[in-house]
This record gives structure tokens, C-alpha cells and sequence, in this order.
């Protein structure tokens, strides 16, 4: 028990006279392994994977290296551009419209994870225990993920119509309540888009919280039964820990495309009312778009690199935090 | 075998799609024959309209066998201009507001094109504040002014005889336009008067009221710039729009608006009145299926010291990327389809002829870009194929030649008008708006971005 314990003396000479042997039957074994590779299609599959490499190459990789580099430059795309170290970086963050960006995006995230989030998952749990319309319910629940988002948020900015006769005025006519302005307010504008999102997206997240809720084994729900819980003690003590590692990547995703939200804002308000609803990549948009002159190429980039670190970074804090909980 | 086989069948895909990729490159042109890429109209034009424009293309490549003409649809927006000059996607040909001349010209976005215009026999008979707007600080000209437009009160004559309103007496004071606007919202529920407050638009139109009332938004003294936002005409123009909708509540439910969309809600008769330029009836019945019957112009109403229309135009320009012979057919272009109906008998009638048998307006209110007497000969020249309502747009054409006419701010416009979007879009969102605070920050902001060049 001990000598097994006991830290192993190296001798490093024993060591390489021992090693050597092995080396010469790896290298032989990678010699055959890379003529096995050949006679076993290697270079067609590398071929197959060109036209891909090729397209992502040219498509994604290079436009990020790309935008790597701009982020250091001042340029109009036109004219040469120069390098200008920093400047970019230090332009963005003595912008006073970055931090309004940054609390619009927070809000927008946060009131899309409070009302964002749970919905899907309590729209799965009910459908989950329909007896029947199963599919009818998925189907409904899917369609808005359907529509195209851009002719979804034009309807959306239909029904937000802010005069009495308005669709969502109207419906609140009925019940009494007055007509509202909705994305015509600096206060109502970001809960407007959060509403149109979460509707637009909701769909996917239920079908992937549908599609987990059939692996959670039935018996786990027999043996609560027994014990006497109740239908919320089930789904409490069953379904959640049961449904958790989707719940993880869900989150993590909606944090992701939360930070990131463009389309909404865009199409609906254009960041308006008086910069209520600019976000960050409304932001970016507007540095590189807003002036027809040539747009600020370099503070585009220069802010894309950023949010794209603090994503990565979130990301993996996230992963370190919840790898325990998620195994 | 097998595998000889799939790494062949791979090539071959691999290949296909180098192939396909390179082949998006442009061919190269021979034998002296010179195709030329331009802008046509903007997208959602009806039919008619290209069919008109196709015409004028044929009439062109008959003058000239040795050009092809290509076009393109095209709308000029800042974003989507800012995306094609960066990307490299203009075309041969295409236009620009008078504010981005100089600034193109500057950054070396456009070509020079002086000795192929010094070559054309009108060259020195352009106004030449005019023609500065094409021209570099060098004197070299870098495109053709084609048109010049001034700003007047767009109404909807339908909706003022709605209104129990007479729509042969538009409103001559800003007073007359707040009181029409009230009877028009309280009597129809339509929108009274509506105000441009988003994608740079807001500022313009911003710009526009103040100098009714004497503002300037930028003062140049020598060399110098100052931006001047929190002038008492800007004050009092927003003033008058938050007592338009707090006040009197005739402006709506939509504060979002831009030039397209408030063309559109004017063309589809939900808005009484607005502010915009004189030629925009093009696009109302272009593209916004307005009914010519229902349109009105009038003259902006003028107060105080100082007081004028803001004007603006269009520069014809042609690509940094084009060769020295595309150079000269696009000038070619540009001289036949823009300038020759200006100045030429013949070709004034032939481009009215063209226009109006497509159902396509003629004689739409314009500045001149020569001088009056050049405007008024050539709208003589197609006054049996005039077919826009002249009795209704004379509230327009009696005044604006006697009244005073204001450029746009010329450092850092688009900056400028994006920074008073935002106070216009806070004015008519928030009835607590600080106008005094708002203005002042915009005059901190825009004067920092002046004074980094």
C-alpha cells in the first residue's frame, strides 16, 4: 500500500533507455497510421471539407480576424487605412451613449429573463400534461418561431399603434384600461420589445423543454406519486432537477442573444424614443452606418471586440460556476 | 478505387464552388464598347415608372452605340449609402444629397471628373454656389448638381376639406398651421400636422423650422465652426411642437417617424400636413400611390429676422473606382439624363413626353440649379406636358422665389441632425423634456466632434 503511495523515484537515463523502444514502435504505428489515413480516404474527406473550409474561411474566419484588425484602424474602407493603436477603444469608452447602451441592454435582458425565461419553461410543463392537443398546442406554440422576425416585428408595430383605435389599444378598451402609447414612450418602449421577443422566441425554447421532459423517467413520478406529493411537489422535486442541464444551456443562450439584441430595437424604435431603446449592437450599427459619410469602421469593431470578450468571458465564469451543479 | 473516386468527385465540388465564387468578379470590357452601372429609381417604384425610365435608357445607348447602360435601384439613406460606399457596391453613377459633397470629396471617395464637365458647354453657367457644393477646396469638380429643391408645407387637401378646411387657402403663418392642424385632428381623428424625428430626419426638419423663424444651427466665422443649436429659432421651434402635442394633441401617435414613413402616412392620407422638400411629390405617386388630386404644396411661413427656407439638392457623382473611359460615359449619362432637359428644347420635350405618357410627373416644384430665367425657359418648354396640379402647388411656386433661401449646416451635418433626433424624439415623448439641457448637450457634443476635424 505504501510503496504504491510512495512518489516514484525518476531515473531519468532508465527512463529514456526505457522510452526509446516505445518511441520507435509510435513512430511506426504514426507512419502507418498516416498511410492508413490516405488508403482510407483522408485526402477525399479533405477534399469533401474544402468547399466548407473555403465558405467559413471566407465568410466567417476571415471577416473576424478582419474586424480584429479594424478595431486598431482608422478607416472609410475606401482610402488606405491607417493604424491608430488604442484610439478606437478609448473613443467607445468616453462615449456617453455606450452606457446608456449598456443599461438598455441590461434591462432588456433582465426583463427578458424574468418574463423571457420562465414562460417557455411553464408553457412545456402544461403542454407536458395535456392529455390531448399535444401537437396542436406544439404547433401553436412553434408558429410565431415560423413568422420571418422582420414581418412579425412590422405586425407587432401594427398592434402597437399608440392611438385609441390601436389593436392592443382596443383590446384594452375593453376592459377599461386607457390606450397606451407603447414604443411611442421612453418608460414603455423596452417592456414593448421584451413582450414581441419573447413571444417571437418562446417557441423553440418550449419544444426544447418538451423534448426533455420525455426523457425524465416516468418511474420518478410514479414513486413521488406514492410518496403522496402533490402535482407543484412534483414538478419542484422532479421535473426541475430533472430538466436542469437544459435549463443551464437555455440560460446561458438567452444571456447570449439578450446581450446581443439588434432586431427588435432596430426595426421597431430605431433606439428611440431619445435613445430609450439603444443597445450595444444598435450601437455598433450606428457607428458604422449612421453617418453616410463612411461610417466610424474602427469604434464598430472596436466595440464588437469587446462585447464579444465579455461574452466569452461570461460564458466560461458561467461554466466554471455551474459545471458542479450541472454534472 | 473507391476512395480515388470520392477524392475526384470532391475535386470536382471543390472546384465548382472556387468557380462559382471567382465568377462574381466583373468581366472585363473590350472592343471600345464601355458598359456604365447607374441608379435608377427607388425600390417600390410602380411599373410606369421604370417602364419610363427603361425608354430614356434606349434613347441614350441609340445616341451613344458605344455605351450599355446598366441600372440599379436606389434610395439614398444614410445607413444604406454608408453600407454600398463601404462595401464598394455603388454603381457606376449614382447621387447624393448637397451635405455629403464636400465631405465625399474631402475623404477621396469620388472622381474627379472637371475636365470632362469643363468640356460640356454649360459648365460656367451653373449658379456657382451651386456648383461649390460639387466642388473640392482645390476648385476640381467631383460631380453636377441636378437639382435643387425648397423646403414647403406639405398638406393633404382631401383631409382639409374633411376638416370643413378650404384647401385653396393653406395656412401662411405657423399660428394658421397650428389651428388647421387642431381642427384636423379634433374633426377627422387623423393626424394634424406630423414632424419627421428619426434617422437623421428629425434634425433636418428640425433645421428647416428654425430657419423659418431665423435660427441657424451652425455659425461660420473664417475658418471656424460653431455649433449653434440652443439658438432662439430652435428654442421656439420646439416650443411650438410641444404645444402641438401636449397642448392640442394633433400630431399623432407615431414620434418614430422618417422620411419614408412619413411619406408613406401622408400618401396613404393619415397625415393633414408636414414639413419636406418641394420635390417630393415624385415619391408620393411613385411609390406612395397618392392620389395627384389630393396633394398640396404651400410656402413654409417665414418670421423674424433672419428668417428663410432651407434648401438642398442633389449631386450627380460618379464612382472613385471608375476607369477613365466609364469616367466619361457616366458624365455622358449624367449630362443626358439629368442636365439636358434643363437646357435643351429638344431633349426637355423628349424627357417630358417620355415622363408624362408613363403616367410619370412632370413639372414637379424645383430650385434653380442655373439661374431663374433657365428654370422658367425649360418649364416653358414642357408646359403642354406639365401634368403635376400647378394651381395646386402655386401656394409654393408665388412665394419661393421671393423668399430668402438658407443652406444646410455644413460641418458634420448628419452627426448634427442625429444628436437633435434625439430632442426632437424626447420633445414629442416626454412632456417634462428640457429643451434649454437637450440643446445645450447637443451644441457640446456635435462642437467636439467639429473641433476633432
Amino acid at each position: 500500500m505504501t510503496t504504491v503511495e510512495t512518489p516514484p523515484i525518476i531515473d531519468l537515463a532508465a527512463a529514456s533507455a526505457a522510452a526509446s523502444p516505445q518511441r520507435v514502435i509510435v513512430q511506426r504505428t504514426r507512419k502507418r497510421n498516416f498511410g492508413t489515413w490516405v488508403r482510407g480516404g483522408g485526402v477525399s474527406n479533405l477534399v469533401f471539407l474544402l468547399p466548407m473550409l473555403v465558405i467559413f474561411g471566407a465568410f466567417s474566419w476571415y471577416p473576424i480576424v478582419q474586424a480584429l484588425v479594424m478595431s486598431f484602424q482608422k478607416t472609410n474602407l475606401v482610402t488606405p487605412a491607417i493604424f491608430v493603436g488604442w484610439d478606437n477603444f478609448a473613443r467607445v469608452l468616453h462615449d456617453p451613449n455606450l452606457y446608456v447602451a449598456i443599461q438598455n441592454t441590461g434591462y432588456f435582458a433582465l426583463l427578458a429573463l424574468i418574463f423571457g425565461y420562465p414562460v417557455p419553461l411553464v408553457a412545456a410543463v402544461l403542454m407536458s400534461e395535456v392529455r390531448r392537443g399535444k401537437g396542436l398546442f406544439s404547433a401553436l406554440a412553434y408558429l410565431p418561431v415560423v413568422v420571418p422576425p422582420v414581418v412579425a416585428v412590422l405586425l407587432w408595430k401594427f398592434f402597437y399603434d399608440g392611438r385609441p383605435e390601436g389593436v392592443f389599444n382596443t383590446i384594452l378598451g375593453w376592459v377599461g384600461i386607457p390606450p397606451q402609447p407603447w414604443i411611442q414612450n421612453a418608460i414603455e418602449a423596452m417592456p414593448s420589445l421584451v413582450l414581441e421577443a419573447t413571444w417571437a422566441a418562446a417557441g423553440g425554447t418550449v419544444i426544447i423543454y418538451l423534448a426533455a421532459l420525455t426523457s425524465v423517467p416516468p418511474e420518478l413520478y410514479d414513486a413521488a406519486e406514492v410518496d403522496g406529493a402533490s402535482i407543484w411537489q412534483k414538478i419542484w422535486h422532479v421535473t426541475l432537477p430533472q430538466l436542469r442541464g437544459v435549463l443551464i444551456i437555455t440560460l446561458i443562450l438567452q444571456i447570449i442573444g439578450t446581450s446581443q439584441v439588434f432586431l427588435e430595437p432596430f426595426l421597431f424604435t430605431g433606439g428611440g424614443p431619445a435613445n430609450a431603446t439603444i443597445t450595444i449592437l444598435l450601437l455598433i450599427y450606428r457607428y458604422a452606418f449612421q453617418n453616410s459619410l463612411g461610417g466610424n469602421y474602427g469604434a464598430a469593431t472596436a466595440l464588437s471586440v469587446m462585447l464579444a470578450l465579455f461574452l466569452a468571458a461570461l460564458s466560461l465564469i458561467y461554466f466554471q460556476l455551474t459545471k458542479r451543479w450541472s454534472s | 478505387m473507391k476512395s480515388r473516386s470520392k477524392a475526384l468527385i470532391a475535386g470536382i465540388a471543390a472546384i465548382g464552388v472556387i468557380a462559382s465564387l471567382a465568377a462574381c468578379s466583373t468581366p472585363a470590357a473590350g472592343d471600345g464598347k464601355v458598359t456604365i452601372t447607374v441608379v435608377s429609381l427607388i425600390p417600390g417604384s410602380d411599373q410606369s415608372a421604370f417602364d419610363a425610365f427603361d425608354a430614356q435608357v434606349a434613347q441614350f445607348e441609340k445616341a451613344n452605340p458605344n455605351i450599355t447602360v446598366k441600372s440599379q435601384e436606389y434610395e439614398w439613406t444614410g445607413p444604406t449609402f454608408a453600407a454600398q460606399l463601404a462595401g464598394g457596391t455603388l454603381p457606376d453613377v449614382f447621387t447624393i444629397p448637397f451635405t455629403d459633397g464636400k465631405t465625399l470629396i474631402e475623404n477621396g471617395q469620388l472622381a474627379d471628373i472637371t475636365d470632362l464637365v469643363n468640356g460640356l458647354d454649360y459648365s460656367s453657367k451653373f449658379n456657382p454656389n451651386v456648383l461649390s457644393q460639387a466642388q473640392g477646396t482645390d476648385g476640381k469638380i467631383y460631380g453636377l448638381p441636378t437639382a435643387a429643391y425648397g423646403n414647403g408645407l406639405q398638406y393633404n387637401r382631401a383631409i382639409f376639406t374633411a376638416a370643413g378646411l378650404d384647401p385653396d387657402k393653406p395656412p401662411t403663418t405657423w399660428a394658421e398651421v397650428r389651428a388647421d392642424a387642431k381642427i384636423i385632428a379634433d374633426k377627422t381623428g387623423l393626424t394634424g400636422f406630423a414632424q419627421m424625428a428619426a434617422s437623421n430626419t428629425g434634425g433636418w426638419q428640425l433645421a428647416v423650422g428654425s430657419a423659418t423663424r431665423g435660427g441657424r444651427l451652425e455659425v461660420k466665422n473664417g475658418d471656424s465652426v460653431t455649433v449653434t443649436a440652443d439658438n432662439a429659432g430652435t428654442k421656439a421651434t420646439l416650443e411650438y411642437l410641444k404645444a402641438l402635442r401636449w397642448e392640442d394633441n394633433s400630431m399623432g401617435a407615431n414620434f418614430l417617424l422618417d422620411w419614408g414613413t412619413i411619406n408613406q402616412a401622408f400618401g396613404a392620407g393619415q397625415i393633414g400636413m408636414y414639413t419636406s422638400g418641394s420635390d417630393i411629390f415624385t415619391n408620393l405617386v411613385q411609390s406612395q400611390a397618392m392620389d395627384p388630386a389630393n396633394y398640396g404644396l404651400a410656402s413654409l411661413p417665414l418670421e423674424g429676422k433672419d428668417a428663410g427656407v432651407l434648401a438642398g439638392g442633389t449631386i450627380a457623382t460618379v464612382n472613385i473606382k471608375a476607369t477613365d473611359a466609364v469616367k466619361a460615359a457616366a458624365v455622358k449619362w449624367i449630362d443626358f439624363y439629368y442636365m439636358q432637359k434643363l437646357l435643351n428644347k429638344d431633349a426637355a420635350i423628349l424627357d417630358a413626353k417620355t415622363l408624362s405618357e408613363a403616367n410619370q410627373p412632370v413639372g414637379v416644384p424645383a430650385l434653380p440649379i442655373f439661374d431663374k430665367a433657365t428654370l422658367t425657359q425649360s418649364q416653358e418648354w414642357i408646359k403642354d406636358y406639365i401634368n403635376v396640379p400647378q394651381n395646386q402647388v402655386s401656394f409654393f411656386l408665388d412665394n419661393i422665389f421671393d423668399q430668402p433661401t438658407v443652406a444646410e449646416p455644413i460641418s458634420h451635418t448628419q452627426e448634427l441632425y442625429a444628436a437633435l433626433d434625439v430632442v426632437v424624439q424626447s420633445v414629442l415623448t416626454d412632456p417634462n423634456a428640457d429643451i434649454d439641457a437637450l440643446l445645450k448637450q447637443v451644441n457640446t457634443d456635435v462642437q467636439a466632434l467639429v473641433d476633432a476635424g
